[in-house]
């Protein structure tokens, strides 16, 4: 079989590699901004006098809360573009909720490691099996886990795009439950209430924190974009691939005819 | 400034997994590029191996 192309291409387009640059400026000022520019969160303690607060693990804030939101907005349109899939039955949605999940389950992976490392110098423990947002969380990552993995199944394409679309309705169902669990199990977990519901941060540390959403959104959406693509172009090179083994055997049942023929004439 | 390799740890394993998966994703949709005919790649900004 022929090399069908002349040339290699790339998941990048022009307007993919604008927003590529903008994230790459983001993430630096991002980093002046935490690293440089905000103060470690240093209080005195009203009776004793003490210094207390987090002092620089603070920073990991700029990096560990955006990244939560994030895996929030990935896993949310990973269901809805399931659901859509459900009732379209077109790739478009399936390949969306594919790159969704999967760029959300980086995330998601990384908001466990980086809370992990923050709660260690912060609450003197890497892990904690009973907080409930700890363990809500790892059930998502674990769902979505399960979800990728069946992505790599042999099955009928359209019976496993089906059977993913139905995991990520399951898995989504525990969203609320993360998002809420501190509010509802307040006293079975040591995460703080909404620190942004209740305005407890202000002034530049609010903004860090803005920007830190705003540039983890960038750095999401070039990751999706590029994701998408790739499995676009998985459909594409599978349909290419039968399109090309069809006609490669009507060339050869045509062949085998013409020489039946010759040897009847002779 | 306190907490130093904590401050490394977090945003450290952050950019190396989010670049290494980048990478991955990037390098996955050019392998394939080469299996899909020009004319059906879309979105996709083709190039001449030849130009670098």
């Amino acid at each position: 079989m022929t090399n069908p192309t002349s040339s290699v291409a790339t998941t990048g387009s022009p307007g993919s590699r604008a927003l590529g640059l903008a994230t790459l400026l983001g993430l630096v000022g991002l980093l002046v901004l935490a690293f440089v520019l905000t103060e470690p969160d240093v209080r005195i303690h009203p009776s004793t006098g003490q210094e207390i607060g987090q002092f620089d693990a603070v920073r990991l804030l700029y990096l560990h809360v955006p990244m939560a939101v994030i895996t929030y907005v990935a896993y949310s349109l990973a269901a809805f573009a399931s659901a859509g899939y459900l009732i379209k039955r077109t790739p478009w949605w399936d390949v969306t909720a594919h790159a969704a999940a999967e760029v959300g389950t980086v995330f998601c992976f990384l908001v466990l490691v980086t809370g992990s490392i923050w709660g260690r110098p912060v609450w003197n423990t890497w892990w904690e099996w009973g907080d409930v947002r700890l363990m809500t969380t790892l059930i998502l990552f674990l769902m979505f886990v399960g979800y990728l993995a069946l992505r790599r199944t042999a099955a009928d394409p359209r019976v496993q795009a089906r059977r993913a679309a139905v995991v990520a309705l399951v898995a989504i169902v525990d969203l609320p439950l993360v998002n809420r669990s501190v509010e509802w199990w307040e006293n079975r977990t040591l995460h703080q209430k909404s620190t942004l519901g209740e305005l407890k941060i202000e002034d530049l540390t609010l903004f860090t924190l803005m920007i830190g959403f705003l540039v983890f959104l960038m750095v999401f959406a070039w990751l999706l974009l590029h994701r998408f693509r790739v499995g676009w172009l998985t459909l594409a090179a599978g349909e290419h691939q039968v399109a090309a083994a069809i006609k490669e055997r009507r060339a050869e049942a045509d062949g085998s005819e013409v020489a039946s023929a010759v040897g009847e004439t002779s | 400034m306190t907490h130093l390799g904590y401050l490394l740890g977090g945003w450290g394993v952050a950019a190396v997994l989010l670049t290494v998966y980048a990478v991955s994703v990037v390098r996955r949709g050019r392998a394939l590029s080469v299996s899909v005919p020009e004319d059906q790649r879309r979105w996709l900004t083709s190039q001449n191996p030849t130009d670098g």
